[in-house]
């Protein structure tokens, strides 16, 4: 079990980072040829910077769009953030003093996380316009990302796994050494499922995440009349 | 009321978010275009024979070419924020009208061809092979798209389904499946200059006409210059402002405020056109091309600013677009922006004082205002953001007593599309374009029952003409539209011009 796991983990993690790397070299290699900005937008830099600010961390269009969406997209990436964070603490030796002091709240963030998870879901039946644009992989990745926060949350709230052991397999993982994995089955449901999560990341919708920095109805400062913007592509037939 | 042969939607109390019905604009799509048209443009004539290799190809090309296009691909989550803020989803139903469900119909094309679940397991992420029948289904739909960015105001990742449309066009284009509207237009501009094929001598008898008219009203000579060599201003207008109504009032309204400003200004015949239809149909090469005639004249005429009347779409290929396509413009006026509205003219005009303005001239009417797409998402007015919205309506108020605006939720930055927009303007589309107008309609009809609303000014050439075409469906007149220059006019009130009393009594409102 743990030599499964130890590979199935250094698997994930080498599609997840390579994977994940070569998509997001093909949306910054690929050039945006036109000034875009869907306006009112920034003038300045500074004002991007705050525009994609706003909307990463409060999700500024979703809320303009429709609140219940809103309510449990922000419920569960918030608590999903949280509950992030908190788990720093199976892979730092000592644990920083912030990840420390989510821990207490990190543990409930993680029944928003699981309640947003289901309003969403939820609104793939309920909402005929959802429902009629959801394909099987937007339901089964819904289902993915509960199970991951259920399994989770019966660690934390009602079987108890031997975390020190945990801590000890990520840790020895990260120096390449072997430690025994406890073979819980919540425990290892979780991290199977995590490790599926990882390795469908770069070819999935989770694309969204580094997306929103690539797009450039967000990214892009509004000055096309005092800057140019050629792409070097469109530079080839201004030389013809 | 306009006869129809469809169903034209009852205005309802409130733009009312309808249940979904498959298939209700299934058989929609404009004429296709010929092959006088798609050659002049760079286009195969017809389809070509091994078309679906050539359009799979054209979109790995475009995936390459434009960032848009692959974010936008990979980042839509199915998140549904988008799908009730489409007024053609609002107005038919079809959820093919959607946009995540238009931009789907192009995604699981790309999905299939250029991801790796796509090409594994089709099923589960919905990607399909591009067939005859998605063929189909594109052209139908990716022409029920007016390009306005409402949805992109809302999306959560800014995906923008005008960037999917365009590049949707374009790869059909590419493999011979061309629009005849924007393609037949776009080649008229190349032979004769503008989208109405008006040649030069025609152009300059409709100014002189013009001049008469303003003559014989006021009694002031206002000068409708073309062609003048040495002019500090070359004026850019949709071709439509030389005789449509009510965009000429517009036109005789900018050569007043030119004359009371004091500047010499010239229209062109090279450039008679602002529109610039390859935007609409993604073409980044032809809407490069027809901006270029903007700088030629600009230099033939020896010009040193540019000034865009009042256009859509053309403000945004001018604003957003054409210092990239066809600049730098460093022969101009450093002091002004380069192109300058004619509304921020107008305004600055105002704010100087240099305008003499009877706001009484337009108490006869209850002003509202149309936020067309472009300028409203697409561009901007003056040196701050929001300036597209705040600018129209000061001009406005300086102008008429009174002025109320629609509801909040249909104007400023989610302003409702005329429904005409992006390349739809077409008689072959009247069902679409009756339909998709219905929000706007809906939200003006209750400004006119609330607050006494009696017109409706806009900034664009496509949305007054779509609007004088469509309100009499809705039992509403024509004439409800009007130009905002035209108010301009109106008001203004020329140096020496003879009292206008002889002229009381034969008002047409």
């Amino acid at each position: 079990m743990t030599v499964v796991f130890a590979l199935l983990f250094y698997a994930a993690s080498i599609v997840f980072v390579a994977g994940l790397g070569y998509r997001i070299y093909r949306f910054a290699k690929a050039p945006a040829p036109l000034k875009i900005p869907t306006t009112p937008a920034p003038v300045t830099e500074a004002g991007v910077v705050l525009r994609l600010f706003r909307e990463v961390v409060f999700f500024e269009s979703l809320f303009k769009a429709t609140k219940w969406t809103w309510i449990f997209s922000w419920a569960f990436h918030m608590g999903l953030f949280l509950v992030l964070a908190r788990h720093l603490r199976y892979f730092t030796d000592p644990v920083w003093t912030p990840v420390e002091l989510i821990q207490f709240i990190g543990k409930y963030a993680s029944i928003a996380m699981v309640v947003g998870l289901a309003g969403l879901w939820g609104r793939r039946f309920l909402v005929d316009r959802v429902r009629y644009i959801s394909a099987p992989s937007d339901h089964l990745m819904l289902i993915l990302l509960l199970l991951i926060g259920l399994s989770g949350m019966t660690m934390t709230f009602v079987a108890h796994t031997d975390i020190v052991l945990v801590k000890a397999f990520f840790r020895g993982l990260m120096t390449f050494h072997l430690n025994p994995l406890p073979a819980d089955p919540f425990l290892i449901i979780h991290l199977l499922l995590v490790a599926i999560l990882m390795i469908v990341f770069p070819f999935s919708k989770l694309l969204h995440a580094p997306g929103i920095f690539f797009s450039p109805t967000r990214n892009q400062v509004d000055n096309p009349r005092e800057k140019r913007h050629v792409a070097a592509w469109a530079r080839k037939l201004e030389e013809t | 009321m306009a006869k129809a042969d469809f169903k034209v939607p009852e205005l309802q109390e409130f733009i009312e978010v309808p249940l979904l019905e498959e298939g209700t604009m299934a058989h929609s799509h404009p004429f296709h275009s010929k092959p006088d048209f798609q050659e002049p443009l760079g286009y195969p004539g017809e389809l070509v024979e091994n078309w679906e290799e050539k359009a799979i190809e054209k979109m790995g090309d475009l995936l390459g070419k434009y960032r848009s296009f692959q974010v936008f691909l990979d980042s839509c989550v199915k998140c549904g924020a988008c799908t009730d803020k489409c007024h053609y989803y609002l107005s038919t139903k079809d959820p093919k009208n959607m946009p995540v469900g238009r931009q789907d119909l192009l995604r699981k094309v790309y999905r299939r061809y250029f991801t790796l679940p796509g090409k594994y397991f089709p099923k589960l992420v919905g990607a399909v092979d591009l067939t005859k029948d998605v063929l189909d289904d594109w052209y139908s739909y990716f022409h029920q798209c007016s390009q306005c960015r409402r949805c992109s105001v809302f999306c959560p990742y800014g995906i923008d389904t005008a960037e999917i449309s365009m590049a949707a066009r374009e790869i059909m284009d590419s493999i011979g499946v061309g629009q005849k509207y924007c393609n037949e237009i776009i080649a008229k501009v190349y032979k004769i200059g503008n989208n109405l094929g008006l040649p030069g001598p025609a152009l300059a008898d409709t100014l002189e006409g013009l001049e008469e008219d303003v003559y014989d009203e006021t009694g002031v000579e206002v000068k409708y210059p073309l062609d003048q060599k040495g002019a500090d201003i070359l004026v850019v207008t949709p071709s439509a402002d030389f005789f449509a109504e009510p965009h000429v009032d517009g036109l005789i309204g900018y050569g007043k405020v030119f004359h009371e400003a004091g500047v010499s200004w010239t229209l062109s015949s090279k450039a008679s056109e602002a529109a610039n239809f390859g935007m609409f149909i993604g073409s980044y090469e032809n809407m490069r091309r027809i901006s270029l005639r903007i700088r030629e004249a600009a230099l033939e005429l020896g010009v040193k600013r540019i000034v865009m009347g009042e256009c859509g779409h053309a403000w945004r290929v001018a604003y957003s677009f054409l210092n990239t396509l066809a600049g730098p413009f460093d022969f101009l006026d450093p002091n002004y922006p380069v192109p300058q509205h004619i509304l921020e003219f107008t305004y600055n005009e105002i704010q100087k004082g240099t305008l003499k303005l009877d706001k009484s001239a337009n108490d006869d009417k209850v002003l509202t205002f149309h936020d067309s797409c472009n300028v409203a998402r697409a561009s901007r007015m003056g040196p701050k953001p929001g300036g597209q919205f705040e600018i129209p309506r000061a001009v406005i108020k300086a102008v008429c007593n009174n002025f109320v605006d629609m509801d909040a939720d249909t104007i400023q930055e989610k302003s409702f599309c005329c429904g005409g927009g992006g390349g739809l303007l077409t008689d072959d589309l009247m069902e679409l374009r009756v339909k998709g107008a219905q929000p706007r309609v809906t939200a003006l009809k209750n400004a006119m029952d609330d607050s006494g609303v009696t017109h409706m000014a806009a900034v664009c050439a496509i949305c007054k003409s779509q609007f004088t075409k469509v309100l009499p469906y809705y039992g509403l007149d024509m004439d409800q539209i009007v130009s905002v220059h035209q108010l301009v006019s109106e008001a203004i009130i020329l140096t020496g011009q003879k009292s206008d009393e002889d002229e009381d009594g034969e008002d047409e409102d």
